[in-house]
This record gives structure tokens, C-alpha cells and sequence, in this order.
């Protein structure tokens, strides 16, 4: 059988024009891919072939013509699939089927998408590797033995993998770009404000945005316009029109002014710490080769200045865990999910829940959060972070002043061991050191492939743009894209 | 200022998270390194620095307050591990 999910969106779209295939032959197709490779990937945390091929079905009778018209899907597992299992990866919604749909999702159903299944990710997309799943972890489809990055290592490593065409995921700290570098593939965060989160199962609410992951920067360019917008449910959400970002896949980037902040010296990452008399490591290399590229292509590049990155880690992870405590109190085993039985008191039934029903750093994370928010803490804390948070989204604000958009390594290194981190929590944290200051400023950045290391490892490279400037990011990385053509590189598996 | 086991015990009593010795002895370690780590912020002078509590604009978000079907009760109830008579059910509250 041809594999047609081994396409990008737009080329499928087209095979499907030509060739008059129904949504029943590329579920078949999915299956087949499935069956072939999901031992070895494990990025789904719940797929059923079933399910998929009474959707594909349906689809077919309804003969729907949206833009994404039977294109294959997956959904992060922590986003609202009504009647279908939706469980953050946690033990805790073990079983839970949401009765509404994220707008996203409804989103894409009016625009014909073909829904996979959902996608595996670190639980309540607390990690960087997606190792604290309730499932098994899922593997990183350029070394098996390696992590995919996280929190939705399952949606980079699914698209990667080939097992579906498109992929949403969701960004609080890095969770789509690190992966995505991880795995080879392109991922957007969205502006924060420009796509709903309505139905996304919140971690840190002042922080999480929903956003494509796909196999080139058309496609992701492709899936934004499609969950973009206002939504009367998420306040949040920004009351702004949205353009048509495939309008912005121009290869041309003569005169586009790109900031390198001088803390962030790519000649000069070792590990995840920024130490400007570090030699250079294989992701600087890269990453300073990208520069010469886009330097030979017209681009101007400007020296800016980014002081305060470096308190970004702490002020996440007081700012993150602080809103997770509170998003995560309504697990208390009564209204879904989890809950342990064994006869006691209310309060013994909502602590013996959540403490069997959290994994480690779920509970570690909630702590933390718990703690930096309590009486006596609170200012030397969350007060003093949102403080230093405001001085971050100010160091952007200059930058901006003086260039059109921010390049950097979206990750220090490439894939590491399994295990290697999950002992040590703060050496985790720090890996998301780059992707961090985004979501604090709450301003659109991009990741995409920009080389592989000695072992074929990707390595990838952001973008970070003013707010909603989707549209420079994707100027930038379509006319890298298509001068580099790294997006035709794919795992062997 | 480092946090010690009963600070441990005391923030997952407010979180409702029971822990296990283990657990205790286990976080109250890692947590320790990684408050050291956030010590760093005390090296900023953030006196008259705003706090940030937002990304997006700020401001009120108003809507005209109208009536809407809500979840039904059925659907609402359709996740719930205990249920009975259209209600939620949990352990006794009142002696």
C-alpha cells in the first residue's frame, strides 16, 4: 500500500485531487504505518483503528470539503476530544472522555481533518522529555535509545516518524519547539492570545498556547490558519483579524533586520549552561553556518542584548508551578478520573487521589507551586518573579526596537539518553533555557531543522518575533527552509 | 533559604497530596537545589519593577450576561467515579 501519510499537507492534498482517494484509503494507509512503526516510536497514548476507520467513513459520506480536507491529525492528549479519551498522560484522568470539544478541535473537524488519535506527552506537560508519561516514554525516531523531547515528544515524534501528516501541540515553556528540534520537524507557539485554549487542559495559564507541529513550515503555516482567531471562550484569546499566514511563504528576506542576542553565542553553548568562553559545540556550528545563509540571502544581522535570559529558568519554573498548583486542584477524584476508594474521610480520599493519582514530578511541580505561592513566601517568590518576569518581556521589548525578528538555538544539544536527566530535576529545567523567555514575553517563536550532529541527531533553530508577527517567523524559516532543504531528511526506521 | 522536611509535608497537606517518607526525604533534597538555583533573583533590584501577571493585554473582558444551556446533568456526570441520583457522591462530611 502507498504510504500516503509520508506526505506533507500540501502534497497530499494535491494526490488526493489527482487520484479522487477517499478518507478510508489514507486511514488504511495510517493503519498500515502504524502497524510498522509504533513499536519502535510509542508517540501515540491512545490510538484506535477502530475508531479511525468509522471516522474515515463518516467522512466519506459527508464529503467534507474544508481546507484540510481528510488530512491525518493527531492531537496532544491534553487537548479536549469530545467522547474520546483525553488524559494528559496522567494516571489521574485515567479514562476520562471530555463531553465538549476544544475550539481547536472543532476547528479542524469543520475543516475535514482526519483525527488520528492523541498524542504522548511528559504528564500535565510537565517535562522536557517525555519520560514522565503514565505510558511508556516515547523514542525519538532518529535514535531509538534517545528521548524526543518534551512535553509533546509524542506529536514531534509522530510527525517525524511519518505516522501522520499534521500534529498539534501545546507550548508552556518550550513543549513545542524543543521537541521539535529534538525530532527534526517544524512547530510554532503562537502568539499568546492568537489561538484559543478553550478545552486545552491548563498548566500555566498565563503561559500556555496551543500550536502546529509539522513536516515543513508550509504546513505549519497551512494548520495555523485553521486554529487561529477570537473565541468568545477563552478571554484570553485576542479580538485581532488574522492573516493568511501561507501568504507569507515568500523566499525573499533581503533587508530583514535579525537580532542575535550576545548572551545567547552560538559559538559558545556548552550543555545548558550560557558560558561565553565555552567552546563551541556541534549545535553552534550549526547554528553559525544557518547565520552565514541567511547572511549570503540578504539578511541584516544585529547585535542585541537579551541581559536578563539568564533568571529566565527560575522565573519560569516559580511563575509555571505556581499557576499548575492552582490549575491542578480540580483533580480531587470526584468529577473524573482517578480516585481511590478505600473508606476514610473526604480529605483522606481527595490526599491518597492525588497522591496516587499524580506521577513524581506532577506532585514535585504542585509542591513547588503550593510552596512559592504560601503565606510567607508568596513575596519572596512569585512576587519577585513576576517582577524579573516583566524585566525579560522588557529586554525584548528594546531588542525589537532595533531588529524584526530573534534568532537562537532552540535547544542547547541535541537528543540525550533516556534517563540521563530524570534524576536531577534542575538539569532539566535548564534545558529549556532558550525556548523559556518566549512564552514570558508571550511572544510567537518558531523552531526548525537547521542540521543533524556526528550521530544524526537534528538540531534546530529558533525564531522569535514581536507579538503577533507569526507572519515574520514564517517569512524567515521558509526562505531558510528552502535554500537549506533539511526538510527532506527523514529518520530511518 | 533552604526548605526542610516539615515545609515539605506542610505545602502537599495545602495540595492535598498524601507523600510517602521516601517521597518527603526525595523532594525535600531536589526542591533544596532547585530553590538554591532560584536564589539568583535576589541579585536583581526589582524595588520599583512592576510585577508581570499577564502575557496577553490587560483590562476586563465583559460580556452581556446571558442565558445559555449548560453541560447537561447527564453529561456532566458521565466522568464521575461515584455518582448517584444526578449528584456527584464522595465520603461522608458531616459526622
Amino acid at each position: 500500500m502507498e504510504e500516503f501519510v509520508k506526505y506533507t499537507a500540501s502534497q497530499l492534498k494535491k494526490k488526493i485531487a489527482q487520484d479522487n482517494l477517499a478518507a478510508s484509503d489514507i486511514a488504511s494507509s495510517v493503519a498500515d504505518r502504524y502497524d510498522k512503526v509504533e513499536d519502535k516510536v510509542k508517540g501515540f497514548a491512545h490510538f484506535d483503528k477502530t475508531l479511525l476507520s468509522e471516522r474515515a467513513k463518516e467522512l466519506d459520506k459527508k464529503g467534507c470539503a474544508g481546507n484540510l480536507s481528510k488530512i491525518p491529525v493527531v492531537i496532544k492528549d491534553n487537548i479536549c476530544v469530545k467522547d474520546e479519551l483525553t488524559t494528559c498522560s496522567s494516571k489521574i484522568l485515567a479514562g476520562f472522555k471530555p463531553p465538549y470539544d476544544a475550539t481547536v478541535v472543532t476547528k479542524l473537524k469543520q475543516a475535514g481533518a482526519l483525527l488520528l488519535g492523541k498524542s504522548n506527552m511528559d504528564e500535565f506537560a510537565f517535562g522536557s522529555s517525555c519520560e514522565t508519561s503514565c505510558y511508556a516514554p516515547t523514542n525519538n525516531p532518529y535514535d531509538l535509545e534517545k528521548i524526543p523531547g518534551g512535553s509533546s515528544g509524542g506529536s514531534a515524534a509522530l510527525v517525524a516518524a511519518d505516522e501522520t501528516v499534521l500534529a498539534l501541540g501545546s507550548d508552556t515553556g518550550g513543549s513545542i519547539r524543543q521537541p521539535a528540534s529534538l525530532c527534526g520537524v517544524v512547530g510554532i507557539k503562537p502568539t499568546y492570545g492568537r489561538v484559543s485554549r478553550y478545552g486545552l487542559i491548563a498548566f500555566g495559564s498565563s503561559l500556555d498556547q496551543i500550536g502546529p507541529v509539522a513536516k515543513d513550515v508550509t504546513d505549519c503555516a497551512g494548520l495555523l490558519n485553521i486554529i487561529s482567531g477570537y473565541d468568545p471562550m477563552d478571554s484570553t484569546s485576542a479580538d485581532m483579524p488574522v492573516p493568511d499566514y501561507t501568504g507569507s511563504l515568500i523566499a525573499n528576506i533581503k533587508g530583514l533586520r535579525i537580532g542575535i542576542p550576545k548572551e545567547y553565542n552560538p559559538g559558545s553553548i556548552t550543555g545548558p549552561i550560557i558560558d561565553e568562553a565555552a567552546p563551541v559545540n556541534e549545535t553552534g556550528i550549526k547554528i553559525r553556518e544557518a547565520v552565514d545563509m541567511l547572511k549570503d540571502l540578504g539578511a541584516q544581522f544585529v547585535d542585541i542584548s537579551l541581559p536578563h535570559t539568564k533568571y529566565a529558568v527560575s522565573v519560569y519554573y516559580i511563575v509555571g508551578c505556581s499557576e499548575a498548583s492552582s490549575n491542578l486542584a480540580r483533580f480531587d477524584g470526584v468529577e473524573y478520573g482517578y480516585r481511590q476508594k478505600q473508606p476514610g474521610s473526604l480529605l483522606d480520599m481527595y490526599k491518597k487521589t492525588r497522591g496516587e493519582g499524580f506521577g513524581a514530578e506532577a506532585k514535585r511541580r504542585i509542591i513547588l507551586g503550593t510552596y512559592t505561592l504560601s503565606s510567607g513566601y508568596y513575596d519572596a517568590y512569585y512576587l519577585k518573579a513576576q517582577k524579573v518576569r516583566n524585566l525579560i518581556k522588557q529586554d525584548f521589548e528594546d531588542a525589537f526596537s532595533r531588529c524584526d525578528i530573534i534568532l537562537t538555538p532552540t535547544s542547547p544539544e541535541t537528543a540525550w539518553p533516556k534517563g540521563l536527566k530524570t534524576k536531577d530535576p534542575l538539569s532539566m529545567y535548564l534545558s529549556d533555557i532558550f525556548t523559556i523567555p518566549a512564552n514570558l514575553a508571550g511572544i510567537p517563536a518558531l523552531s526548525l531543522p537547521c542540521g543533524y550532529d556526528s550521530n544524526g541527531l537534528p538540531i534546530g533553530l529558533q525564531f522569535m518575533a514581536k507579538h503577533f508577527d507569526e507572519e515574520a517567523l514564517i517569512r524567515a524559516a521558509y526562505t531558510y527552509e528552502q535554500n537549506a532543504g533539511w526538510q527532506k531528511v527523514r529518520p530511518k526506521l | 533559604m533552604t526548605i526542610k522536611k516539615d515545609a515539605i509535608r506542610y505545602a502537599a497537606g495545602l495540595a492535598r497530596i498524601s507523600l510517602t517518607r521516601q517521597e518527603e526525604e526525595l523532594f525535600a533534597e531536589q526542591l533544596n537545589h532547585i530553590l538554591a538555583y532560584m536564589e539568583q533573583l535576589n541579585k536583581l533590584d526589582t524595588e520599583n519593577i512592576e510585577p508581570m501577571s499577564r502575557a496577553g493585554s490587560t483590562g476586563n473582558i465583559l460580556r452581556e450576561d446571558m442565558v445559555k444551556s449548560p453541560l447537561s446533568n447527564d453529561d456532566a456526570l458521565k466522568n464521575a467515579p461515584e455518582k448517584e441520583e444526578g449528584f456527584f457522591r464522595v465520603p461522608k462530611i458531616i459526622e
